[in-house]
């Protein structure tokens, strides 16, 4: 029932096919047009980990209202091959459309889906005699299918193909009619997918969550990245180290990562904001740093893409694995904030959040976020940069320390937050150090000077999770439902998604998903997880990482759900769960 | 009482420090063994520092872990005492975020080669602007007496006890296969020439490499003082330093030890130079920039 209701508000269309056929490039166009058009959208795809060839497939979902997640089942399967077939043919909804390129392969005759054999190949090949065309023609086909109005795309086409000449603008515009040509004359009964969409917003932009992270990496002052290539962080590496000299920034691609992290602390220690990004088996090799973060006081930036481990994992492939290394890793005891963003457009804002904190707070910060949220793309609301505030550490000259007086980095505060002395502040000198230290940085192994040193590192940690300048936690749903559900990072969308669904079923729920992970923002948090009959903790790994944070600080049962599969969740899965504990009070 | 740090008076209307009244030596007394090489090469780098007149809030000692590695603690510039290995990392950062500061990095043959020695060749071959000074010893001494990777083979210590079987490195010819620009040897026994190295180093604009024999008493029973007075001797007057063949076949002398600046580059562009010179002429503030990108993305 749920389904029918979601089909008509938007529609879930994947195209899948051979890497290097256009699957990614036609996805992408549409994309770009229909959010310049109106329509809401959000994108998942996957790339094979390998270069050439492998199978990848690119999800759009399309609405006229704001969308939650990638979506379940398929309205329409765009299968450019065989094998895109064989895989996702079953994940198409009764009724929904199949278009496959007869050139490549013949279906099985199936009643309960509509096929159209769209010769893709052949249009472009015989027709157009251009044959590279052929993605464009599919694009045309998508586009009709749903009514993307085509002045959308023809302005797209001519900002992109403009420079390489008039003659492959035509060509390009012939191929995108095509397409629309065939299927206004083959596929009569498309009314099914047409969908509404809202007058144009001038105010949206198109990115990824890699992009829109860089782009609050920039907004947050930061003007030095450090780092090693890896999947799929390697494009906010590619991104930054253009952007910053723009800015009169330094990067370096670093021999490791173990040399990136140590080039942040430089940088940092110098009195520059300074960033590493990178993924789980990246973070692995740094953790011997985070530990000196934490000790020496240094803010520090790191970015976890994180990725289906344990080991290289599952390159591509999506997980959040990773929260225990980001909250534990490291030898002794450590203090640092791990953030997670829900959403790409959450991204650019927690990203601003993570430096203040880290800065204000001096401790690295790991801002996890993952494969889905690093590639997929959406729709959303161009920043308001009057919105930006940030927050600097302190430093001696910021405190106004004179030369004559005696400086103490670490000197012990009430709040343990210890001015920094620069270098090239008059006066500052000091040694940062790994060592356990006193107050003017100098090693010191007495059992005083390590007790109130570690008391003074945690009184920080213990005033940054009640900090009253916390970005709030997403919520949803009702505040006086019984049953909870909390989560963290991207899968907030689908939770969001789930609590509607719920709703539809006559099932209140209430979701909480604090963008502060750790140490865990009990201000926020402690009413929820006191007040619920029931907490559901629904997250991307096999153990429930969150969960079981939650459990020891709470010291209440949870109830997990999980899945492990590479993919993120689909909602059906939580809300079984939803469900069955619904019929439990019952 | 220890604990006081001795304060610079720099003469601030003329921007120079008075040197005379500055005290580059902090109150910390060094952690070293009576009559280990480090304490040669600590007061050699004073002698540089003040010849120099490097202003100590400007300046940056960068070391890793090991005896040597103490070194900033010893000194009243700033300094960063990093992680065992991870020295090169750390100066790069600092010099890519304030190219202004002058940055000397210490450590000894263990931190430097073996479990830094990824992040040494990259360090050689982008020519940053630094000093890199190795106290070689050829052992492990905060541990105790391991090989180290500069040790000789048969060398017997608690880790090789029927002596080493690994070939020790060379680091000079490393260091110029790597693309240093300034590669020099010293010995800890002869400060006044170490410290000539070093203000060499500190002149140069590149990577400044320079290895320093450096004793260790307690734990190198065979690389000794009385050993390096015997084997050393001064490169020839008359050695061609921009010719890097040439400081390679002098510095891998199977017979004679020599010291001295084996290579400096004729021409040397440091590495933050390059980066600087490809920042874009006209910048922009973060505000502008994002606008073009939210316009790209529309």
């Amino acid at each position: 029932m749920t389904t029918e209701i979601a089909a008509k508000q938007d529609l879930v269309i994947r195209i899948a096919g051979e890497s290097g056929e256009g699957v990614i490039s036609t996805g992408d166009f549409v994309t770009q047009a229909a959010a310049r058009a109106g329509f809401e959208v959000i994108t998942f795809k996957t790339y094979p980990a390998e270069i050439k060839g492998g199978h990848c497939l690119y999800q759009l979902r399309l609405g006229d209202k704001k969308l939650y997640s990638e979506g379940d089942e398929l309205d329409i399967l765009i299968a450019f091959n065989q094998e895109a077939y064989d895989r996702h043919y079953e994940e198409l909804k009764q009724g929904g459309l199949l278009i496959y390129d007869g050139g490549a392969f013949e279906p099985s005759h199936d009643p309960e889906h509509l096929h159209y054999n769209v010769p893709l190949s052949e249009i472009a090949r015989t027709k157009l005699k251009f044959e590279l065309g052929k993605n464009v023609v599919a694009v045309g086909v998508v586009s009709a299918l749903f009514g993307l109005p085509r002045e959308f795309i023809v302005k797209l086409l001519t900002e992109k193909f403009t420079r390489k000449g008039e003659d492959v603008v035509k060509k390009n515009m012939q191929a995108l009619d095509a397409g629309i040509e065939y299927v206004e004359q083959h596929i009569t009964d498309r009314s099914q997918f047409q969908l509404h969409h809202s007058a144009t917003n001038p105010d949206i932009i198109i990115v990824s969550g890699n992009q829109s992270l860089s782009m609050g990496v920039i907004a947050a002052g930061c003007r030095h990245i450090f780092g090693y290539p890896i999947t799929p962080a390697t494009d906010v590496l590619e991104f930054l180290i253009a952007e910053f000299p723009k800015l009169g920034g330094a990067s370096v691609q670093a021999e490791d990562e173990i040399a990136s992290i140590g080039m942040v602390m430089g940088a940092s220690y110098a009195g520059h904001k300074a960033i590493t990004s990178t993924s789980g088996p990246g973070l692995s090799l740094m953790v011997e740093w985070l530990g000196y973060g934490s000790m020496a006081e240094i803010p520090a930036m790191i970015v976890d893409v994180q990725r289906a481990g344990p080991s290289t994992g599952m390159p591509t492939k999506h997980e959040q694995g990773d929260l225990n290394l980001a909250v534990f890793g490291g030898a002794g005891e450590i203090q640092r904030l791990v953030m997670a963003p829900v959403s790409v457009e959450d991204c650019f804002w927690q990203m601003i959040n993570a430096f203040n904190f880290s800065e204000k707070y001096q401790m690295p910060c790991i801002f996890l976020s993952d494969t889905t949220l690093a590639n997929r793309t959406e729709s959303i609301k161009k920043p308001d940069l009057s919105k930006v505030k940030l927050i600097e550490r302190q430093t001696l000259e910021s405190n106004g320390h004179q030369s004559s007086e005696n400086f103490k980095r670490y000197e012990l505060t009430e709040s343990g937050i210890s001015p920094m002395s620069l270098p090239g502040q008059r006066g500052g000198q000091y040694v940062s150090t790994g060592l356990e230290h006193s107050e003017y940085g100098r090693p010191r192994y007495d059992t005083k000077s390590h007790t109130s040193m570690t008391e003074k590192r945690f009184r920080k940690l213990a005033l940054l999770a009640i900090d009253p300048d916390l970005p709030e936690a997403a919520r949803m749903g009702d505040p006086e439902a019984e049953i909870g559900l909390i989560t963290w990072g991207s899968t907030w969308g689908i939770v969001e998604e789930v609590v509607m669904l719920a709703a539809e079923k006559g099932i209140k729920v209430d979701a909480i998903a604090p963008k502060l992970v750790w140490p865990l923002p009990t201000n926020q948090l402690d009413q929820f997880m006191k007040s619920k009959r029931v907490i559901i903790c629904p997250e991307v790994n096999y153990t429930g990482q969150f969960a079981e944070l939650l459990k020891a600080h709470y010291l209440r049962p949870i109830v997990k759900v999980n899945t492990y599969s590479g993919a993120p969740f689909k909602g059906s899965q939580i809300l079984a769960v939803v469900e069955r504990e619904a019929q439990a009070n019952a | 009482m220890l604990d006081t740090i001795e304060l610079v008076k720099p003469d601030l209307d003329e921007g120079k420090l008075d040197i005379e009244e500055f005290e580059y030596r902090s109150e910390v007394k060094p952690t070293w063994c009576p009559g280990c090489g480090d304490f040669g090469i600590l007061n050699a780098t004073f002698t540089a520092m003040k010849q120099k007149h490097l202003n100590p809030k400007d300046t940056v000692c960068v070391s890793g872990i090991g005896c040597s590695s103490r070194f900033p603690f010893f000194v009243n510039t700033y300094g960063f005492h990093t992680l065992h290995g991870r020295t090169m990392p750390v100066a790069t950062g600092i010099k890519m975020a304030n190219p202004d500061l002058t940055v000397l990095a210490f450590g000894g043959d263990g931190d430097g080669f073996a479990i830094g020695g990824g992040h040494f060749i990259h360090a050689a071959r982008r020519n940053l602007n630094i000093t890199y000074v190795i106290m070689d010893n050829s052992v492990y001494g905060l541990t105790k007496g391991q090989t180290s990777p500069t040790s000789r083979l048969g060398y017997v210590t608690k880790t090789s006890p029927a002596g080493s079987v690994d070939e020790p490195l060379n680091p000079l010819v490393l260091a110029l296969a790597c693309g240093a620009t300034f590669v020099a040897r010293g010995f800890s026994g002869r400060p006044k020439e170490v410290s000539e190295l070093i203000i060499q180093g500190l002149e140069h604009k590149g990577f400044a490499f320079i290895d320093v024999f450096s004793p260790c008493p307690t734990f190198n029973k065979v690389n000794t003082f009385k050993y390096y007075k015997e084997e050393v001797t001064a490169l020839p007057i008359d050695h061609d330093v921009t010719n890097k063949l040439k400081a390679i076949e002098q510095a891998s002398s199977p017979k004679i030890v020599y010291t001295g600046v084996f290579y400096k580059a004729a021409e040397s562009h440091s590495y933050e130079e390059h980066v600087l010179s490809q920042r874009p002429a006209v910048q922009t503030d973060a505000n502008t920039l994002l606008g073009k990108l939210f316009a790209k993305y529309s």
